[in-house]
């Protein structure tokens, strides 16, 4: 704005290359965009094809925005001594990631609903169970959970490299692209663009996206850690680096698909059959693995102890965690196969691995709790350490869980039932979004330079009832899934099965409804916790916070 | 000619990558519960990084 009334700029400002490159870079992806809208074979990827365009083009607006009011000068790295940390990509990965937490709170609800009441279609393609559930599952996971990741692990990095964060457009490039991303593949899904493979569904061009953004989030992240002045590397960083460096092995290997025509959505993957499946699902378990569980560790390791004002319980024993369960996970997939034209031993390599993986998920477990040993009266005194404590509880308890599960015996009666469902509600809801609630908690104060959030009333609120919602959900899943194996293998005494299909789908139905009750509760407790953020943001500095704020970069 | 690969495959690892494995998670284990005075100083340095303030 300021540009209008002072078009000269200082003589001595002139464009980094990052910005005049990314400018280029921008410009001539939205030229492509167009062309690939004009001629597109569908409507639907025309219609990505204009949102890659106007982002292309805002983005040119933006750097050139941008570049016309900074400063000349190069940014400070450091001021009065003192780290001069970047942390407004942080807050606007914080808020969006509230955002997309209640619209994926809100999609899943929604797909509850549908299940137990089929009017809630809405009698349309676009909002159809088979379109609206990965809809939910992406929001959750990559919206949500990928903001929270992206937002902590450049506050985290920062804080325990006590440097600024590498990069000068990099790191809104990370922050914004990746939103861009996440804006392709749920308006993808809910106009019929998928590629069928779940956790996966993004078809070639968001992938070839999120590749870019992907590979530059770790630049920035490595690039930090390189300029660090803390001479250790914190274990939480390790469990960042894991998580960024298996997630992109991961989306490439199973992403490696050949396009129709670049002027179509529709691609096809390099291999096929059992190969497909295998590569699948060690995709889909180490996204389980690495973006689920060493990313939130992550979480745990740095927000439980800052928070508690306490070491984390064993320095040690952190070490041994974050080695043993990156060298085991990574093998567990094939437990999603079982039963499958997998070869056997791989099916019975899949389970032995998730069995053993119990060990180090509990090791970590023990020293995420044991970190508040001495200071349990906090449990009752402060509801953000009370919602972290429960995630790691809750962690524990589906780390259990996955293990038993992935045992065939077992596998033979809980694969395609609910009981899967409530196994995945009971680490999503119960460990990644309780730890993320906690982290989202303790950074809105710390970010926006509050003694702590409007109302912890409100926080203790959102607690018991996600809680009771979470209760709720993965109780009737459990019967509901029980039940359904159990129906489905019943035999009458002339070796027919006992019950159809439709006759289990009515045993389930309450359950249904009861399942979609929890998820309402959930969905409040997300809601208070929204407006808890919008306000604490929103209220004017006390004095003494004014007056810490103003302290030189803290 | 896929059973070749296969068995080959198997046989380095359940000889040489379970050794590497085994070795690799003994040195860690080493690494991280040495005893003396100069880890536990290292430990406890790095489990306070989060707490020191800057």
């Amino acid at each position: 704005m300021s540009t209008i009334q002072d078009p000269i700029p200082a003589p001595a400002k002139s464009m980094r290359f990052g910005e005049a490159g990314l400018l280029v870079v921008f410009a001539i992806l939205a030229f492509c965009s167009i062309i690939v809208a004009a001629k597109a074979y569908s409507a639907s990827y025309a219609f990505h094809a204009y949102i890659f365009a106007a982002a292309s083009i805002a983005a040119v607006f933006a750097i050139g925005n941008r570049y016309m009011d900074r400063p000349a000068g190069p940014v400070p790295q450091e001021i009065n001594g003192k780290p001069n940390y970047n942390f407004d990509v942080v807050k606007v990965g914080t808020v969006l990631a509230v955002f997309w937490g209640i619209a994926g709170f809100a999609a899943g609800v929604t797909a509850a609903l549908q299940l137990a009441f089929p009017m809630f279609n809405f009698d349309t393609s676009w909002f159809s169970f088979g379109r609206l559930r990965p809809l939910h599952t992406s929001a959750v996971i990559f919206a949500f959970g990928g903001n929270v990741l992206i937002a902590t692990s450049f506050y985290v990095v920062q804080r325990t490299s006590r440097a600024r964060l590498a990069g000068d457009l990099a790191p809104w490039f990370v922050v914004l692209g990746y939103n861009l991303f996440i804006v392709i593949a749920a308006t993808g899904y809910l106009l019929g663009i998928t590629q069928s493979k779940e956790y996966a569904e993004p078809e070639w061009y968001a992938d070839l996206w999120l590749t870019v953004v992907w590979v530059t989030y770790f630049l920035v992240f490595l690039g930090t850690v390189l300029k660090r002045k803390e001479p250790h590397i914190y274990v939480a960083n390790w469990f960042y680096f894991a998580f960024i460096i298996t997630i992109a092995m991961l989306h490439i290997g199973n992403n490696v698909t050949i396009p129709v025509s670049v002027f179509s959505h529709k691609s096809y993957i390099y291999w096929s059959g059992v190969q497909d499946a295998m590569f699948q699902w060690w995709y889909g378990h180490n996204a389980v693995g690495f973006f689920l569980t060493a990313g939130f560790l992550a979480i745990m390791y740095y927000y439980i102890p800052k928070r508690a004002e306490r070491p984390v319980y064993s320095y040690r024993l952190s070490i041994v965690h974050f080695w043993a369960l990156i060298f085991i996970y990574i093998w567990a997939g094939p437990h999603h196969l079982h039963y499958t034209a997998l070869p056997d031993w791989a099916q019975t390599l899949g389970m032995t691995f998730s069995v053993i993986l119990w060990m180090p998920s509990w090791g970590g477990m023990i020293n995420g709790l044991m970190t508040l040993s001495g200071a349990w009266d906090k449990l009752r005194t402060d509801p953000v350490i009370r919602m972290m404590v429960v995630a790691v509880a809750f962690y524990g308890m589906s780390t259990f869980e996955g293990p038993m599960m992935a045992v065939k015996a077992v596998n033979s009666l809980s694969h395609y039932t609910e009981w899967t469902i409530g196994h995945v509600h009971s680490g999503a809801l119960g460990w990644v979004a309780y730890i993320s609630f906690g982290a989202i908690y303790c950074m809105v104060p710390w970010l926006w330079h509050k003694k702590e959030m409007y109302s912890l009333r409100a926080v203790s609120w959102h607690f018991w009832v996600s809680t009771l919602g979470i209760v709720l959900y993965i109780s009737s899943m459990w019967v509901a899934g029980i039940l359904q194996g159990l129906m489905w293998r019943a035999y009458t005494s002339l070796g027919f099965l006992e019950y159809s299909f439709i006759e289990t789908v009515e045993a389930v139905h309450p359950l249904y409804v009861i399942r979609a009750v929890g998820g309402i509760l959930f969905l409040i407790g997300g809601l208070i916790m929204a407006w808890n953020v919008w306000m604490t943001i929103r209220t004017p500095l006390t004095e003494a916070e004014r007056e810490l704020a103003l302290a030189p970069a803290e | 000619m896929e059973d070749a690969t296969y068995n080959a495959l198997a046989a380095f690892a359940q000889t040489w990558g379970l050794l590497l494995f085994v070795l690799g998670f003994l040195l860690v284990i080493a690494y991280a519960f040495w005893p003396g005075k100069k880890r536990k100083k290292e430990m406890d340095d790095a489990a306070n990084i989060p707490l020191r303030e800057d």
